[in-house]
């Protein structure tokens, strides 16, 4: 493992030290709690936004804190979730009286340390606490017998989204609601081309042949449909978007988001937005909304993944509306 | 060893844990890597090398005491599903323990008892879907079924959850990150049962003041 890492067991708080020192002007980092928050918090009776997540994919969770988007992030170990205890603490600090939804993929570890965070909120201090349990990846069959579809890049999506109707000043049912609509119109599939290195093991975590791909990894590199020989990037952007279009419900245009897993260059990525952006005109979606980066990783893992979001008047109007946050911003 | 665990007993126990995941942190994390993300190993060494910190001091408060802030160390240290599994796990047994200065062997049945209901209500899982149940299920069992005597009926224990890690092998993986695997779980142990058969080997160690390996 050739890594920039001086110990394995600080990568998490090394890394978020380096964060608050990157970006003074607009977030704080509580090292103890390992939470990202904004320095300037939001208004008195709004919603606050909280997620987190095992630390690796970078710049979800904490990278996406600021105006428009989350008021803070929760930072676990590698690919593990934060605790309760992080999620108490991050409550404490966020909520302007008006409540706090949780931003919560679908991962059992997530799911149960969210949940007991909200249990132990509301017993000392009667915040009410929503979560929203993302699951966008259709990659996974027959999720009835399984732990359900993983949450994905639409993770980010819900976060942007929410995050708008929250600085709005909307309430804590009407952002819960509109979080709901967004994981229920967002459908993501993922590729890899190489495996991920989890710097505590620091091996692969899976072997794959110099000309194979994954369709259908998750994010911390679990596999979801089949292996197969390197296609051309129009036939993988095929092999995403046929599942995820053959599940994702309405009508009209559509956000695509091409995101990368961090170990693809955006130049491969933008070739991925063009085919994919191709495919889609081939089956009669008009793509209205884009978003195309690293935005929800695996550590080094090479590949993509792509989320469709079926968007609606509101959904894009509070798309559109103005972020500040370390890696996504616009119109601020 | 007494016929009934005191405080000190248990915190004994909870050392041997400790040591125990410290020696085979990295095995768990090989079974995890083959299956789930490779980072059990590390979870529960550095969430049993906080219990071990605490335990003595905690012990002094009685079992329940002891269980609970145990239990609490569990959940704010270990993170993702181990965390809140083995925590409401020692949680659970706490309140089963009451107000009692001592388990025997059948207070202790009934707190690992509540501790295993627990673990399948807080994981939604119950036995046959390749987690730590498929331990904890037979060990209790065995446990159980061996009489009064805590160290045959921990012996016992032990030896179940160690086959019922084991017999984790062939089954297909419904709940937690092996689930994605779906069929290509097979074959492998679930780490989570491998832990719990670690738990259940540092308790026949304490109980029998022999150490196993």
């Amino acid at each position: 493992m050739k890594k920039l890492i001086d110990a394995v067991d600080d990568v998490v708080v090394d890394a978020l030290a380096g964060m608050a020192l990157a970006h003074p002007e607009s977030l704080s980092v509580d090292l103890e709690h390992r939470l990202v928050l904004r320095t300037e918090p939001k208004a008195e009776g709004r919603v606050a936004i909280l997620s987190g997540g095992g630390s690796g994919h970078e710049p979800l969770h904490g990278g996406f804190v600021g105006h428009g988007m989350l008021d803070a992030a929760c930072a676990g170990e590698v690919f593990t979730s934060p605790v309760p205890d992080q999620m108490a603490a991050a409550i404490a600090a966020v909520d302007r009286g008006a409540g706090v939804l949780q931003v919560v993929k679908n991962y059992t570890g997530d799911v149960m340390n969210f949940e007991m965070a909200a249990e132990l909120a509301v017993a000392e201090s009667g915040t009410e606490v929503r979560s929203v349990i993302t699951n966008d990846d259709v990659a996974v069959e027959d999720s009835t017998f399984t732990a359900g579809r993983r949450g994905v890049g639409g993770t980010v999506l819900v976060e942007k989204i929410a995050g708008a109707a929250a600085e709005e000043g909307r309430d804590l049912e009407q952002v819960t609601e509109i979080a709901t609509r967004v994981n229920e119109r967002a459908r993501s599939m993922g590729v890899a081309l190489t495996s991920v290195t989890v710097p505590a093991n620091g091996k692969p975590s899976f072997e794959l042949g110099e000309d194979e791909i994954e369709v259908g990894i998750g994010i911390h590199g679990e596999p979801g449909r089949h292996r197969e020989k390197l296609v051309p990037a129009k036939d993988v952007a095929r092999r995403l978007l046929e599942p995820i279009l053959a599940e994702l419900p309405g009508e009209g245009p559509v956000l695509l988001f091409v995101n990368g897993m961090g170990g693809t260059p955006l130049l491969e990525l933008y070739i991925l937005a063009k085919d994919a952006h191709e495919v889609l005109a081939e089956a009669g979606v008009e793509v209205s909304r884009h978003l195309v980066g690293n935005y929800i990783t695996s550590l080094d893992m090479a590949g993509a993944s792509i989320t469709l979001l079926r968007l609606d008047e509101e959904l894009t109007a509070l798309w559109d509306a103005p972020v500040s946050t370390p890696a996504l911003r616009r119109g601020l | 060893m007494n016929t009934a665990l005191t405080a000190t007993d248990l915190a004994a126990w909870l050392h041997r844990c400790a040591a125990l995941m410290e020696a085979h942190a990295e095995e768990l994390t090989s079974l995890d890597a083959a299956i789930g993300d490779a980072d059990h190993g590390a979870n529960m060494s550095r969430g049993f090398r906080a219990v071990d910190g605490i335990a003595d001091d905690a012990a002094a408060g009685g079992p329940a005491a002891l269980l609970k802030k145990a239990g609490m160390t569990l959940v704010s240290t270990v993170g993702g599903a181990s965390g809140p599994l083995y925590g409401t796990l020692l949680l659970r047994m706490a309140s089963a323990a009451g107000d009692a200065e001592s388990l025997d062997a059948a207070a202790l049945g009934e707190a690992f008892a509540a501790g295993v209901q627990g673990v399948a209500d807080r994981g939604k899982a119950s036995p046959g879907e390749k987690t730590m149940l498929d331990a904890w299920t037979p060990a209790l069992e065995a446990y159980r079924g061996a009489g009064d005597d805590l160290a045959a009926a921990a012996t016992a224990g032990a030896a179940a959850a160690a086959q019922g890690r084991e017999d984790t092998a062939p089954l297909t993986a419904t709940k937690g990150r092996a689930s994605y695997l779906g069929e290509r779980s097979v074959g492998h142990i679930d780490p989570g049962a491998a832990s719990t058969a670690l738990l259940w080997q540092a308790l026949a160690e304490t109980v029998t003041g022999e150490e196993s390996r």
